[in-house]
């Protein structure tokens, strides 16, 4: 069943990004994710931006993130989960490397990744790709994390000017990571995995699908040439661990 | 005392009695696969009608607390896309020697024999008819499932246009007499019947002050629907001398045995994957050999109907 939580604190994130934090704490893992449910209006999958208190950062894409951006201080928001399995941080982590890799509004659970990592101990360089400095999402938060931070723009109006895999090569290049971790479009994954294939680096992909029961049973979310046959995003995912 | 869980089923040889039932996983054909890999005798795909349904919108599904109450819609892409889907399933379900039913619905009778005449096309094991879904009354009205005289008119339709291609009926729970369907629809020619879908039910949110699924009611699975489904497979096992798929709240191998002692052939699972995922599939068939194995049965038909009425 859905639980219902308040939200008690909207932040700003960008000109079209909301993080919504919300009454109490879920015990989640990064990279997991809920159904938000407004009654009425929809429900659809979204990211876990924060555990404690629960945060849910919403990019205004439709009727329904609208609707969430237009919730005020005060107001309800039906959640069930944490639904799927998220990342998984190195067993000894102490002193380990990780690359976070995250496009476009990708990067939402990246934030929670990078926190619950630094906080057993790891390092943590993150590569942003945005379209633009106004898509740029959660820059701030990344750094004041103390995670090394690596911005591409596609038209250089942050960071450096390209794709989010250039800023990728580099970093690779740099210092080899224990292991990558990405969420962002499909056609990023394909290339992050590419590129982490070809450098023989572990690496986790948080994929996004159509979601409908989130319950593994309806099959609405299954993605196609993941490492397994079947591979369901709620069921198997969103992260697939290889 | 060794344990032998293969099963007979309509002229089918099933590695065990667990069968994938229709309305999971049963989309695609690598899902269809996959359950047959995590172990399930025979797999079943999800409804298909006569032209493409996207089901409804959000929420669609939720865990209530004692059971799941789901209301999809029957999406699905229409008779003529499915055709390709359960051909490429029958392929690679072949080598692991798994069954494959095709499960089929229709809005009229003459939908259900023309959907049956695509799909038998695909070359199915067995046709499963699908007379009871409880979640498109809007569209559809009360399901055939509801009168023994629609549901034997939709079998005999069918039977007509599937050729040597065995048919099971899939019937509801929630009709005064279930084993008065039951014998309507095999005097109609069924050579099975699924027994049962799941029971229409309604959860309401009481914050949100309405019901929670966007098609306000729904179809109750899982441990809830349980006793219902023993009931009902002891009543058509009483009524009628064909294979019974007993389908309704198997969440383990023991209740899996209990639905084979009610009467069943066979044992549907669906919603323990949500339970126990995609793995309940063949654990609940070991459990199943462990309980046989235990209790000193050989094998699932040593414990068929041990519970029937004298």
């Amino acid at each position: 069943m859905h639980e219902v939580f308040t939200v008690v604190h909207v932040r700003a994130e960008n000109y079209r990004t909301k993080t919504l934090i919300l009454d109490r704490s879920l015990s989640a893992q990064p990279g997991q994710f809920v159904m938000a449910w407004l009654p009425g209006v929809d429900e659809k999958p979204l990211s876990i931006a924060a555990e404690a208190p629960l945060a849910l950062t919403v990019v205004s894409v439709g009727p329904f993130s609208e609707a969430l951006h237009g919730l005020g201080l005060g107001a309800s928001v039906w959640v069930r989960g944490p639904l799927g399995h998220g990342f998984t941080l190195p067993d000894d982590p102490l002193g380990k490397r990780i690359l976070l890799v995250g496009g476009g509004y990708g990067v939402a659970p990246l934030l929670f990744l990078a926190r619950r990592a630094r906080a057993v101990g790891c390092t943590v360089d993150v590569c942003i790709g945005a379209r633009t400095s106004a898509d740029v999402l959660l820059a701030a938060s990344f750094s004041a994390v103390g995670a090394m931070l690596r911005i591409t723009t596609e038209d250089g109006s942050a960071g450096s000017q390209g794709m989010v895999t250039q800023a990728v090569d580099e970093a690779l290049r740099a210092e080899r990571p224990y292991a990558v971790y990405a969420c962002g479009p499909i056609g990023m994954l394909g290339a992050v995995e590419h590129q982490c294939k070809r450098y023989g680096l572990p690496h986790q992909l948080s994929w996004e699908a159509h979601m409908r029961c989130g319950m593994g049973l309806c099959g609405a979310c299954e993605v196609h040439g993941r490492s397994a046959e079947g591979w369901l995003a709620c069921h198997d995912g969103p992260v697939d661990r290889g | 005392m060794g344990v032998d869980l293969t099963c007979e089923l309509l002229g089918l040889r099933l590695r065990n009695p667990i069968v994938l039932a229709s309305g999971i996983l049963g989309t695609s054909a690598s899902l269809l696969v996959r359950a047959a890999e995590s172990g399930a005798g025979a797999v079943t795909s999800k409804s298909c009608g006569p032209r493409p349904r996207d089901g409804h919108s959000n929420p669609v599904a939720v865990d209530w607390g004692h059971g799941v109450i789901n209301a999809i819609g029957l999406s699905n892409p229409g008779a003529g896309g499915e055709v390709a889907l359960l051909m490429d399933a029958r392929a690679r379900l072949a080598p692991l020697g798994v069954p494959l039913i095709a499960s089929i619905f229709g809005g009229t009778i003459a939908e259900y024999g023309e959907v049956a005449q695509i799909v038998a096309s695909a070359g199915p094991d067995i046709i499963e008819v699908n007379i009871s879904c409880p979640n498109v009354a809007d569209e559809f009205g009360t399901p055939f499932a509801a009168d023994g005289r629609s549901a034997a008119e939709v079998t005999e339709a069918v039977k007509a246009a599937v050729g040597p291609i065995p048919v099971s009926v899939k019937l509801a729970p929630n009709v005064p007499a279930i084993s008065r369907i039951a014998a309507s629809v095999v005097e109609a020619g069924a050579d099975a019947i699924t027994a049962i879908n799941t029971m229409p039910g309604m959860v309401i949110d009481a914050d949100a002050g309405r019901p929670v699924l966007s098609n306000r009611v729904g179809g109750i699975s899982g441990p809830a629907l349980k006793p219902i489904a023993l009931r009902c497979v002891a009543d058509v096992a009483r009524a009628v001398d064909v294979p019974i798929i007993g389908t309704g709240g198997v969440m383990s191998g023991r209740d899996a045995a209990e639905i084979l002692m009610a009467g069943a052939t066979v044992v549907g699972v669906g919603t323990a994957v949500w339970y126990r995922g995609v793995t309940a599939l063949g654990e609940i068939a070991v459990e199943l050999e462990q309980f046989l194995g235990r209790a000193g049965y050989g094998d699932p038909a040593a414990i068929r109907g041990l519970i029937a009425y004298p």
